[in-house]
């Protein structure tokens, strides 16, 4: 076989499996931003800042606390449950029947607050993530895997089959697919829907923050502002495996990733940013609903 | 607002007006004769632009009721084509504002067509897609210095030009607002579905509205770049989208009067608080959180200063008018 043609195979083989770490990462931060619009129909703009909080907690607990990985992924879940929880009681519980106009402005102001809280407190200048995780890579026909890319895509897919069993088949799931489609007639048949919006703010937050401790352990650095970027992309992934659809979140995920990479191998990595939002237009404009969304028709 | 506006209150307005314009000549003599220094100056010609910018704004997300947070992206292409022109070809400094701001304006155009067909969340999020991918593509093209920026812009806009400038956008957005347009755009925020079927082409006034308000966004871009001498894309992120539409939010969409004492406001506050510059993004953020639940409609909602205090007793024209700002309910969806 020609030598050149191995080459490009093992090439594209080498950068579906970066596409695929990256993009089980924005996946694991869209499944947030999809669980919440599909209740609440609101953009939650700080969910990328939960993201952000996480990493650093991540950061605290293995730096100052000296906690093991597994330890110090589930502190910063728990941590960031807690803040999602309260941002929700906080900023958009008084504004659930306000115009959506009015909720995403204040999601804008809560997400602009948290990173210039965080820039202050934190500074802004990138930290090394501490090396939890002793790098090894195997090498598989050429193709170079390493065990943080093998950790990344176990813990989202084992996070995202738990997700799956919760909305599925437990109580909560079903009292929460039951207020996505109607919060009203879910009110009306006893779920307590304040209840059922708290626990939807906590599973995406915690997911989130498990996407922030896993970035830091890929890429070795968070910074105050990691949110902003990402949380727009994960958005993005969200909105293209069609909102408020979970498997689509998780689809829009990988591919947004995948195809991120693929830009960075074939172009130049300046152009990475306008990968997503490329994307985006295209898909608001050939099929707004997204791949696995259900058109909806605009009701008078 | 439905019975007739009392003495004391038409007194009030004439006074608070003839204020405003002795306010108004006494600025322009103090910025003439130099008794203003050169750092007052530069902080009113910063005014000045974000008046332009944030009644730009309004025009699209006050009066047309279309969420757009990508405002700073037009205002990049703006500054970008008129700067370059500036530099290459040494146009007449009008001139090259005027083509900056036709750029921006077409490029208006261009994105509003196909994404003003969404709404709500979907638009605001294209918007903002859209005002990346600008700042990325001045970002790799050949001709824009790159991250690195566009330095040696001549230092051509001065206070007249700015202050002429926004009489000029002002004068313009308000006469839109008077106008059959005007209305027509209204009707859009109040309910698109209801002005379509009443025979308003809902599209066509859409993409207008968008394209107007790039295009005086790309001229606050010209102003901007030609008062700084110097472009980079950092500064036309998203966080200064954002900026302008917390001015317009805290002025009230859909109030001229709201962004222009807004823009003042939020120009001159964190200038005068300079010792404490680094808290200016953390009190934007807590304004517009605080802001929503305590009045979402900003500081003026739809009224402008002489809907309060009115200049003269109502003609029939001017009751109409009052009669449709009060009947107009809060934006949006």
């Amino acid at each position: 076989m020609d030598v050149s043609f191995v080459d490009a195979v093992q090439q594209a083989f080498q950068q579906l499996i970066n596409g695929l770490s990256l993009g089980s990462i924005y996946a694991l931060i869209a499944l947030g931003y999809t669980m919440v619009y599909g209740i609440i129909r609101l953009i939650n703009f700080a969910h990328g800042e939960i993201y952000m909080i996480g990493a650093f907690t991540g950061f605290f607990a293995i730096t100052v606390f000296h906690m093991p990985f597994v330890m110090a992924l589930l502190v910063s879940m728990v941590t960031a449950a807690v803040v999602g929880v309260i941002i929700e009681r906080l900023a958009y519980r008084p504004l659930r029947h306000a115009p959506r106009i009015a909720a995403l402005i204040t999601a804008i102001g809560v997400s602009l607050l948290i990173q210039n809280v965080a820039l202050l407190v934190w500074r802004p200048d990138p930290r090394a993530f501490p090396d939890v995780i002793k790098m090894q890579t195997w090498s598989i026909g050429g193709v170079i895997i390493d065990n943080r890319q093998v950790i990344i895509l176990a813990v989202s897919v084992g996070l995202m089959l738990v997700l799956q069993y919760i909305v599925h088949r437990t109580k909560v799931g079903r009292a929460m697919r039951a207020a996505s489609m109607d919060t009203d007639t879910a009110m009306l048949m006893g779920i307590d829907v304040n209840m059922v919006i708290s626990t939807t703010f906590a599973i995406g937050s915690a997911l989130a923050a498990a996407a922030g401790v896993l970035v830091g352990v890929y890429y070795s650095r968070i910074d105050p502002m990691m949110g902003v970027m990402s949380g727009l992309k994960a958005f993005i992934a969200a909105v293209l495996g069609g909102i408020g659809n979970i498997p689509g979140a998780m689809l829009g995920g990988l591919i947004l990733g995948i195809a991120e990479v693929l830009v960075v191998a074939v172009a130049s990595s300046s152009w990475k940013d306008a990968v997503a939002f490329t994307i985006l237009i295209v898909i608001l404009l050939v099929k707004p609903s997204g791949l696995l969304g259900h058109y909806q028709r605009e009701k008078v | 607002m439905s019975q007739e506006p009392s003495n004391l209150r038409i007194w009030l307005g004439r006074t608070v007006v003839a204020a405003l314009a002795v306010a108004l000549v006494l600025v322009n003599i103090g910025v003439y004769t130099w008794y203003i220094d050169y750092y007052i100056t530069g902080i009113l010609t910063l005014v000045g632009i974000n008046i332009i910018l944030t009644s730009s704004l309004n025009l699209i997300n006050g009066y047309t009721g279309q969420f757009s947070i990508g405002h700073a992206g037009f205002m990049a292409v703006g500054a970008y084509g008129s700067a370059l022109i500036s530099i290459e070809l040494g146009w007449p400094f009008l001139l090259t504002l005027a083509v900056g701001a036709l750029f921006a304006a077409l490029l208006g155009v261009v994105i509003g067509l196909p994404t003003l067909r969404l709404r709500g969340d979907y638009l605001a999020i294209a918007t903002l897609g859209f005002g990346e991918i600008i700042r990325v593509v001045i970002l790799n093209l050949p001709f824009t210095g790159g991250p690195r920026g566009l330095p040696g812009i001549p230092p051509k806009t001065t206070f007249f030009w700015v202050e002429a400038l926004v009489i000029v956008t002002l004068l313009v957005i308000r006469n839109i607002k008077h106008s059959s347009h005007g209305r027509a755009l209204f009707s859009i925020r109040e309910d698109e579905i209801a002005s379509e079927a009443m025979g308003v082409d809902t599209t066509k006034y859409k993409v207008l509205a968008f394209a107007i308000g790039a295009g005086f966004a790309g001229l606050a871009g010209g102003l901007f770049a030609h008062f700084q001498m110097f472009v980079d894309p950092k500064s036309f992120g998203f966080l200064k989208s954002i900026e302008i539409l917390v001015m317009l939010v805290l002025g009230g969409m859909g109030s001229l009067t709201g962004s222009i004492v807004a823009a003042i406001v939020l120009t001159v506050l964190p200038e005068a608080l300079r010792s404490v510059s680094q808290y200016r993004m953390v009190v934007y953020s807590i304004l517009l959180v605080i802001l929503m639940p305590v009045r979402p409609q900003g500081l003026f909602g739809h009224l402008e200063l002489t809907d309060i205090l009115p200049l003269r007793r109502r003609s029939s024209h001017n009751s109409a008018d009052a009669k449709q700002q009060t009947m107009s309910g809060r934006g949006g969806e």
